[in-house]
């Protein structure tokens, strides 16, 4: 008799390490989907009351109240102003010293990370009430001035640990190839250097954009009576106004992230700055 | 023909400390224009040193280089009129193939009709015009290679420094680069200093080889030179292989004393053990190598 072969019975294992996966996948799904959909809903409804499976009706209503009320719009204006300006000068700050890092010999890069990381491991309630004694010395309170160096201070662990990887990580006869072409160190660093670490600067402003689209805490503390963004702002909308502008207003508040990281994944990952790190 | 004699580069007196320990010490090289120079040496001795001061990555700490009939020492090497194709090409990944070529040539403020032109010739030169529009990750690395040359070659450089360029490559196409690349500089007349670890690569493209030990150049001669009369045993050791005796050489024999004398295998002939000067011995191995035979011989 012929030695017949037994095949690994590959295809029912297969199946039943699917099953549990789809299960899983279905469970996070809930997880993370099921709230987004409760609150769209909540967002289009009339009224949804507890027993009831569906809502009452679906209306626009909400979406035009939001945008009638003007504690609200002045919070989103001031949303919107104040994210980008918070990566900028975040950007700003946070860029050279990313880049010196990264120029530094191993410890010195290290010990500058772990400071950079540690100031950020404290619990952060702490380090704005102690901001705030000092914003009341420096007439700082309720300015935007002031809420933007609250929310800056919560980016610089993006914008320093990212980019000084991503600076790190560009090879140093790269830059040498452009000097010896004939670049001075300047251009070298413009055409060369940064144009490689983009896709990390990229990744670390996508990240403090949302930090600071989304910051509260410290922003109440310092900002409020004077200055509200939409996080804040949400502290007396869910005190006011009913359920649906809460609803509304969150999801305002997910669509620039969503948006972002969209973006970043379309261009960043998937796009030819990826294939560009392809280093062999 | 006085460019025989004009001088392309020139190293006096190069010394550099790396780390707390003396890399290059005290080195003097003359290179003449049009001339392609190996710097050979096993790891470690200094040769991508040498060329990363010709470059002008380094500054060394005494002596000068002179390059083209100026004093470059302390100038940086976008200052310099030399071109540096790096061992592991130092292509940028996010430049076309083309873009890459044209970089030097951008910077230099070069018209945008005459970097096309310029850029396209080179290609043609290296043999990468369908290739103009990839980018470095989708080429081979032979292909890599040639990119990395015609972005120096663009430059129209006085000096072409090589370090390694073919360490890379498969050993075919190691022969047929190598054997362009020497192509190309003679045609285009361009001082050369190519860096190998390979001894055959710099017997077969050099028109003269120094070779280096402990940061220092050894000797300085013709391949023939270097391999028919190496000055020192450190030279014959290197290049090719050797028997060693422990004795005088004079007349064909080699009688008692206290001299060195090195016989390469190729000289070695068959005779009866009663001739003069002959060395008794039994065969240990015998490897085929092709077009020939390796037999080691032990003396008696
Ligand atoms: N920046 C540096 N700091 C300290 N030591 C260095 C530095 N650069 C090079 N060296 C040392 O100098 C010596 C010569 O290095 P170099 O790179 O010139 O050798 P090489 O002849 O090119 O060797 P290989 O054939 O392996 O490339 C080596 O021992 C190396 O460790
Ligand atoms: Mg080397």
């Amino acid at each position: 008799m012929a030695n017949e072969v037994q095949p690994l019975n590959l295809h029912t294992k297969s199946w039943s390490v699917k099953i549990i996966l789809a299960i899983f996948s279905i469970l996070m799904l809930i997880l993370v989907v099921g709230p987004l959909v409760w609150l769209a809903v909540h967002a289009f409804a009339t009224e949804w009351k507890f027993p009831s499976y569906k809502p009452t009706g679906l209306t626009l209503e909400w979406f035009r109240k939001v945008f009638e009320v003007q504690a609200l719009k002045e919070a989103m204006k001031s949303s919107f102003i104040i994210s980008p300006i918070v990566v900028l000068v975040s950007a700003v700050i946070c860029l050279p010293a990313a880049y010196a890092s990264a120029r530094y010999n191993y410890w010195g890069r290290r010990t500058f990370l772990i400071m950079m990381f540690s100031a950020n491991a404290f619990p952060k309630i702490g380090l704005f009430a102690t901001i705030a004694t000092l914003y009341y010395f420096l007439n700082l309170m309720g300015t935007i001035v002031g809420v933007i160096i609250v929310q800056v201070l919560g980016t610089i662990i993006y914008m320093t640990w990212i980019p000084a990887a991503a600076f790190a990580s560009v090879p140093k006869n790269l830059e040498e190839a452009a000097r010896d072409a004939g670049a001075s160190k300047f251009r070298v660093f413009r055409t060369i250097t940064l144009r490689m670490a983009m896709p990390g600067i990229l990744v670390a402003m996508v990240m403090s954009f949302i930090y600071a689209f989304d910051e509260a805490q410290g922003t109440f503390l310092v900002g409020a009576p004077n200055i509200y963004t939409m996080p804040t702002a949400m502290y007396a909308i869910v005190e006011t106004y009913p359920i649906q502008v809460t609803a509304v207003f969150s999801i305002l508040l997910t669509i620039p992230s969503v948006l972002l990281i969209g973006l970043a994944r379309k261009h960043i990952i998937g796009g030819q700055l990826a294939e560009g790190f392809q280093i062999k | 023909m006085s460019q025989q004699n004009e001088i392309g580069l020139e190293l006096k007196g190069l010394s550099k400390v790396l780390g707390g320990r003396v890399i290059i010490d005290n080195l003097d090289l003359q290179v003449k224009k049009g001339e392609m120079v190996s710097l050979l040496g096993p790891s470690g001795c200094g040769k991508t040193t040498t060329l990363r001061m010709i470059a002008g990555f380094l500054i060394p700490d005494n002596g000068t280089v002179t390059l083209a009939g100026k004093d470059v020492t302390t100038i940086g090497p976008e200052k310099r009129p030399s071109a540096m194709v790096f061992q592991n090409y130092a292509l940028w990944p996010h430049m076309t193939v083309f873009k890459n070529v044209a970089y030097p040539l951008k910077v230099r403020k070069v018209n945008k009709a005459e970097i096309e032109k310029r850029v396209h010739d080179v290609l043609g030169v290296v043999n990468l015009m369908h290739h103009k529009d990839s980018r470095p990750a989708q080429i081979s690395g032979g292909e890599q290679q040639r990119v990395a040359l015609a972005r120096a070659l663009v430059q129209e450089p006085d000096i072409l420094l090589l370090d390694e360029p073919l360490s890379n490559l498969d050993a075919k196409l190691r022969v047929k680069v190598r054997e362009d690349i020497r192509d190309l500089q003679r045609r285009l007349g361009i001082t050369t200093v190519i860096v190998t670890h390979d001894q055959d690569e710099a017997l077969s493209i050099s028109d003269r080889i120094a070779v280096m030990k402990e940061g220092k150049i050894e000797q300085f001669s013709t391949p023939e030179d270097i391999y028919n009369k190496p000055a020192t045993e450190y030279v014959a050791n290197f290049i090719g292989s050797l028997n060693r005796y422990e004795g005088s050489y004079s007349n064909g024999q080699i009688s008692t004393g206290s001299d060195v004398v090195g016989v390469r295998p190729e000289d070695v002939t068959f005779d009866s053990k009663n001739s003069a000067g002959a060395v008794e011995a039994t065969v240990s191995l015998v490897v085929p190598r092709g077009h020939f035979h390796e037999v080691y011989l032990k003396a008696q």
